[in-house]
């Protein structure tokens, strides 16, 4: 019920129900929120609390699939987008329950609804795929180019204004051309833009530097710099829901590592679980050390593979100890290997001694909130200290005085 | 695959380059220079750098087992801070005085600061300066092929010999010189040096702007022996490449690295030229070395994105 950043939906559905595919399961009265509906079609077996990728235990239902995909038509499709009023479409889009689905999943219906003042002159579709290993936005360029590019001009009907770019790592060769020839197809109004590879460039503040030349001001969101930024797997969602009247049911996942017997990109129904996509990828070859829910430096590690694939599942690796072994800590040699490694020119090593200090006015003041936790300063670290967990220990510190601080701010002037 | 799946914090990958292969490809790196060395100096050279490197690595698992801490003998700087301090020594130095040396680099220098990565100066350069005020003669009688004789600096600076009696550049450059171990032979030093430049293990700043530093201030002070012999005498390469560069005691920040490196070579060039000593690389990194801390936080980076806010105010 909690398949993206915002309020978690509440279940529309109890027990023994009987649902379509496309039928909503839960939704929320919240802004920030998006509902989450069935992919397959058959009974409600259980709606309560089950573990998720994260480990926590969060609200699910539970439907049992009578494996002949009976679709409900829950929206109406559109033949000509340009005929739908804008803000029926951002209607369309957060009915359809769409959420970022590079990995973050921020409703899509918010992002592309900013303030009246911020003129949004770019829309940047994501299609870096940075992380290493995955691939199934490579994947969906190449075979659904034409509903990336559809889903882009959708956003431009929204933001008449905005100039469409699809930003693509020139490591997909395959995938720039075919965008290319799409585009041209299509009038040329999307231009694509290949750019290097280098990890993080799929980070949203990296992707805008590298097509606009903007830094985002700590702090901001990329709509103060007039710029959306949204992965292609949205845009083609964005597509399906508007002109094919198919709501969020399913996605792509990389099921892939060194101890996966066939890695590929499966099409998988959103609630899959995480091992029945493993056994469809051929099983383990031998004991994986870890199995992660998203990629090797930002992905969450997963403590049981009997949790469902949600939106923003992007992929599921599974690696030897090889490539994960348990890395023990030694002192900082003070080689600032971490410190050019940073995307956004922080001092990791500086930050992490501050963080352990239990200094964290000194952890902000050396820009400690800005980090995007994107892992470099971790992967490159001889001494093999874990910096950014660091980050995110020192965030949560920073975070936690200030609600503090408040608070007897709040208590003082009740006084 | 019933039993829990390890679970830990992102990210899950590394990369292959730890502190014992950092400090292996240094050792590998100083490697010419120490064949250099042999050739010119003969086969005490082995002795020394033995005696150091057992003596340094000994001390450390001494120390380590008798204050109750885990041994960090594995990852190889205990080596390194002896082979850097044999190279520092002179080929006659006794062999018990090399001992003492490594014994304080060490446990004074390294351990009282609370081991690898916390220690303020250069093990290696403060072990050597230790010697120097302790054995003055010693640790400054140079000798070549078996002949006692003046070091180029020394004849630069005017203290002993003839200007004519300064070795051929050829000579300074392939270390047919009297001095240290592992100083004298600048091809040696920079065939290491590229070598740890090229594996992206130090950066070019510190040594480049050391050595460029120097140059110029002799230029501008007219030096005798002209610009050449003044950046290839003396322990400029090692110190420029292998000292400056210790990452514990340099800068974290890439200005920093610079600020530093300059300020390496200003010190170096002020005692060759007005200081009792005729060489002045080993004092000015450890003087330096502790102006690092202030360095650092003068010259924080930017953060991405972070001036532009102010201007939004």
């Amino acid at each position: 019920m909690s398949q993206h950043i915002g309020a978690p939906c509440s279940p529309v559905v109890k027990k023994g129900d009987r649902v379509l595919a496309g039928q909503k399961l839960g939704d929320a009265e919240a802004f920030v929120s998006a509902p989450v509906r069935s992919s397959v079609s058959g009974t409600v077996k259980d709606v309560g609390m089950k573990m998720t990728a994260s480990g926590a235990l969060e609200e699910c239902v539970t439907v049992e699939s009578d494996g002949k995909f009976e679709y409900e038509a829950a929206l109406l499709p559109h033949s000509d987008f340009m005929l739908v009023e804008p803000k029926e479409c951002v209607r369309i889009i957060r009915e359809a329950g769409i959420v970022g689905m590079g990995g973050a999943a921020f409703p899509t219906h918010v992002k592309l609804s900013p303030p009246p003042d911020k003129k949004i002159q770019w829309i940047i579709a994501n299609g870096a795929e940075c992380e290493p290993f995955l691939n199934c936005d490579n994947r969906l360029m190449l075979e659904h180019a034409e509903e990336i590019v559809g889903g882009l001009e959708i956003c431009k009907h929204i933001f008449p204004a905005a100039k469409g770019v699809i930003g693509v790592e020139d490591n997909k060769p395959e995938a720039i051309a075919r965008l290319k020839e799409v585009a041209a197809e299509r009038g040329g109004t999307i231009e694509i833009l290949p750019h290097k590879v280098k990890y993080p460039q799929g980070a949203e503040k990296m992707l805008i530097y590298t097509v606009t030349e903007q830094e985002v001001p700590s702090g901001a969101l990329p709509a103060d710099v007039g710029c959306l930024v949204i992965n292609v797997r949205t845009l083609y969602q964005i597509w399906t829901a508007i002109a094919e009247g198919i709501p969020v049911v399913d996605r792509v996942v990389s099921v892939v590592g060194d101890v996966i017997a066939d890695p590929k990109n499966i099409l998988a129904p959103l609630g899959a679980s995480v091992r029945s996509l493993v056994e469809a990828a051929g099983g383990f070859t031998r004991e994986p050390a870890r199995v992660l829910s998203g990629g090797p430096m930002m992905g969450i590690s997963m403590r049981s593979l009997d949790v469902p694939i949600v939106k923003g599942t992007s992929g599921i690796l599974a690696l030897s100890e090889r490539f994960a072994p348990y890395w023990e800590e030694s002192n900082c040699i003070r080689c600032a290997k971490c410190v050019s490694a940073c995307p956004i020119g922080l001092l990791p090593t500086s930050l992490d001694r501050a963080v352990r200090f239990r200094e964290y006015a000194e952890f902000e003041s050396l820009g400690g909130m800005n980090c995007i936790e994107c892992g470099c300063c971790t992967y490159v670290c001889p001494a093999r200290r874990y910096l950014t967990q660091s980050c995110r220990d020192g965030k949560a510190g920073v975070m936690a005085a200030r609600k503090k601080a408040q608070a007897s701010k709040m208590e003082s002037g009740k006084k | 695959m019933s039993r829990l799946l390890t679970v830990s914090s992102s990210p899950h990958i590394r990369t292959e380059m730890t502190t014992a292969r950092i400090m292996l490809w240094v050792i590998a790196a100083l490697v010419p220079a120490g064949l250099a060395g042999l050739f010119f100096f003969g086969f005490r050279v082995v002795l020394l750098v033995a005696a150091c490197i057992v003596s340094c690595t000994l001390t450390e698992w001494i120390w380590q087992k008798y204050s109750g801490q885990k041994t960090t003998l594995s990852d190889f700087s205990a080596v390194l801070t002896g082979l850097l301090l044999a190279y520092n020594v002179p080929p006659t130095l006794p062999l018990w005085m090399a001992v003492c040396g490594s014994v304080f680099a060490m446990v004074i220098v390294k351990h009282f600061y609370g081991g690898i990565g916390q220690n303020i100066v250069n093990p290696a350069l403060a072990g050597r300066a230790m010697l120097l005020t302790c054995w003055p003669v010693a640790m400054t009688t140079w000798t070549l092929h078996g002949v006692s004789g003046p070091t180029p600096l020394a004849i630069i600076k005017g203290t002993a010999g003839t200007i004519e009696s300064l070795p051929s550049l050829a000579d300074l450059f392939i270390g047919n010189v009297g001095g240290c171990i592992g100083e004298t032979s600048a091809l040696a030093l920079l065939a290491g040096g590229g070598l740890l430049i090229y594996k992206e293990i130090i950066s070019w700043r510190i040594p480049v702007a050391y050595i460029v530093t120097v140059a110029v201030i002799s230029l501008l002070f007219g030096r005798a022996g002209g610009v050449l012999a003044e950046v290839m005498s003396g322990g400029l390469v090692l110190g420029a490449f292998f000292m400056a560069t210790d990452y514990v005691t340099s800068p974290t920040t890439p200005r920093g690295q610079v600020i530093f490196a300059v300020g390496c070579g200003v010190i170096t060039s002020l005692i060759r030229a007005f200081g009792g000593y005729p060489e002045g690389v080993s004092y000015s990194i450890l003087i330096m070395n502790v102006t690092v801390p202030v360095i650092d936080r003068w010259t924080t980076p930017r953060v991405f994105g972070e001036v532009k806010s102010h201007g939004k105010g």
